[in-house]
């Protein structure tokens, strides 16, 4: 018998219910009104001169960023050459070898290094590489993104290794296969989607981060020629075209944004679609 | 029993030899004793190249440390403790203190979490207790999108929009409303600019509610649902349930959650660059203009002229990545203590 108690409960829960969905709601709208604020201010300036020139100098129409958009590629590369073999090597021991007491410091030291905020980043690798070679530099920037990456891909790769089945490993090395074998061609060959995944969601991260190449890859008005040659990139270049006092500048900015935005989501995107493959075979 | 076994040695003729099929068996597929040895060379070779990297990460975590201390020892000698009690930042007088930074990333992060936090269980208990299935998927989509979108687009975000939003109408309103009340009404007081500690606090709750999200949604999940179930069947409502099942069980872990949180409000860099205002003082209200750890470091490390200046930079760099240690070793350890089951007490 429904009593005034029980409406009262009724009508608390309903309430709350409501507010849950006003919170999916507020999540909702920034994403909306980023997204929507993002693609009206930034298609304007959007061609094929942004992407083939320099940035002109204040006051003239025009330019684009060529040599951030490279740059941005240059550095991530030298990320992936430096993160991922690192990473995955690392994520091999801790799932294939490894003690557990050992491992679990190293997992934690992952995790703590996940955590370090990428400023920080920035100034290890302004220590350690930038003073060493007395100037900023590409290889300096590339250093700090593939650091950053290294626990990202370390943990990722472990997880999809403990999933490959022991019965491979043991059927393997029943047939006589050395152990670097079964895990280079076996264990890491079937868990390879997984990995490519979380290279993928690594790169997406750092391909966003300015805060770790302010003072080592430092940006560049030209072209970048050498590994010791500051370099520009595209979060580095919407960062000082941003805050300048220019109106071209600024609109510049939300172009480049944009470019930056749809590199990061097609990152997401594509390691997505290998995680939904993976799927099918069951790993 | 022997049975007498034919094998083909190395210059290819048969011979017979006298032993069990098992011997045989394996003296007929043994690999040479230079191929064995060379095998088990290639596996040790292996293993330690894995165990270094595997232990590289310990070394990159001690070489950051040990590059912010030794970067920062001068200020340390210079000044002291007093470094961090002290509100001074004179780069002409050469007289450092990190009281006004702290400060300022203390009361950002505060604001995001008191934004941030409700938001985030609400969305978090939206998706596991209430949200029809086929919301699931896309909302969890938005929140992985609110995560992707880098820092450096929040800040513009924030620079050009929301600043000005803020300034013509929530500011006005809150001055209007809070303003008038004793002791709280200091922090709402003050020209409505839009830039400032509020807005900061803002775009950095927008920024990590998807980290806390996140980890509420996951550990509501492991709540077993024989116990949801019993509570519903003796009568509880969805939000009696909410209330007295699922958040006594989960508790720890959404305290990680929230500690994760303010680990990446903590240290988030160039969206609160962007809209903190980069005033070194400590804000009298909530809409004037601060300083946060990350961002004088991002302002001003470029530009450090003395020596004694970048030391003190390092000195801030290296209070920040303390914190934000203290903060997610917390975080780990109580998300670890509800996600690893038998752990925690029935």
């Amino acid at each position: 018998m429904p009593g005034r108690y029980d409406q009262y409960r009724k009508l608390k829960s309903a309430a709350m219910s409501a507010v849950t969905v006003a919170c999916a709601l507020c999540v909702i709208l920034p994403v909306v009104l980023v997204l929507t604020h993002l693609v009206r201010e930034g298609v304007g300036a959007l061609n094929v001169a942004f992407f083939t020139q320099l940035p002109k100098p204040v006051g003239e129409v025009g330019g684009g960023m060529a040599n951030a958009i490279v740059g941005t590629f240059a550095l991530l590369a030298l990320a992936l050459v430096v993160g991922v073999p690192l990473g995955l090597l690392g994520g091999v021991y801790l799932s294939e070898y490894g003690s557990e007491r050992w491992n679990s410091w190293i997992r934690f030291g992952a995790d703590i290094l996940n955590g370090v905020p990428s400023i920080v980043w920035g100034m290890a690798a302004y220590a350690l590489v930038v003073v060493p070679m007395k100037g900023f530099s590409t290889l300096a920037g590339g250093l700090a993104l593939g650091f950053i990456m290294i626990p990202l891909v370390l943990r990722t790769t472990e997880e999809v290794l403990v999933l490959v089945p022991n019965a491979y490993r043991e059927a393997a090395l029943a047939l006589g296969l050395p152990r670097w074998k079964i895990i280079t061609h076996i264990v890491v060959r079937t868990a390879l989607k997984g990995i490519v995944t979380g290279v993928l969601l690594a790169l997406g991260r750092v391909a966003g981060e300015t805060a770790p190449l302010l003072f080592t890859a430092f940006g560049n008005r030209f072209w970048s020629h050498h590994l010791t040659e500051p370099i520009a990139a595209l979060p580095l270049q919407i960062f000082t075209y941003a805050i300048s006092p220019y109106q071209e500048w600024q609109d510049v900015a939300w172009t480049g944004a944009l470019v930056l935005l749809m590199m990061v989501l097609l990152a997401s995107l594509a390691s997505r679609m290998t995680v939904s493959k993976n799927r099918q075979i069951q790993l | 029993m022997r049975v007498p076994v034919m094998q083909a040695t190395a210059d290819g003729t048969p011979v017979i030899i006298k032993k069990s099929p098992r011997a045989a068996f394996a003296a007929t597929f043994r690999m040479p004793k230079s191929k064995q040895r060379s095998t088990k060379l290639h596996d040790a070779l292996f293993r330690w190249l894995t165990r270094s990297f595997a232990f590289l990460v310990l070394a990159i975590l001690l070489g950051i440390i040990v590059s912010l201390v030794y970067g920062s020892l001068p200020a340390m000698q210079k000044f002291g403790f007093g470094f961090l009690v002290s509100a001074e930042w004179n780069p002409v007088t050469e007289k450092f203190g990190a009281l006004v930074p702290i400060v300022g990333t203390l009361v950002t992060s505060a604001i995001a979490l008191l934004v941030g936090v409700p938001v985030s269980f609400g969305i978090a208990l939206f998706l596991t207790e209430m949200s029809p299935l086929w919301l699931k998927r896309p909302l969890g989509t938005a929140i992985e999108l609110l995560a992707a979108i880098p820092s450096i687009i929040y800040g513009m975000w924030g620079l050009f929009v929301l600043a000005p939003l803020f300034a013509d109408y929530l500011q006005p309103w809150l001055i209007a409303s809070l303003g008038a009340l004793p002791l709280l009404g200091a922090l709402f007081k003050g020209p409505p600019q839009g830039i400032g500690v509020l807005t900061a606090g803002f775009v950095l709750a927008i920024m990590v509610i998807p980290f806390i999200a996140s980890v509420m949604r996951d550990v509501f999940e492991i709540v077993p649902p024989v116990l949801k179930e019993s509570a519903y069947g003796i009568g509880c409502t969805t939000w009696e349930v909410v209330r007295n099942v699922v958040l006594p069980y989960t508790k720890v872990g959404v305290i990680g959650g929230i500690m994760l949180g303010l680990g990446r409000a903590l240290g988030e860099t160039m969206a609160v660059t962007m809209v903190i205002g980069n005033r070194p003082e400590i804000a009298k209200s909530l809409f004037a203009p601060g300083y946060s750890l990350a961002s004088v470091v991002a302002n001003e490390f470029t530009e450090a002229t003395t020596d004694m200046y970048l030391n003190a930079l390092f000195e801030l760099g290296l209070v920040l990545m303390g914190l934000t240690i203290v903060v997610n070793l917390l975080a780990l350890i109580l998300i670890k203590s509800v996600e690893t089951p038998g752990t925690r007490r029935a």
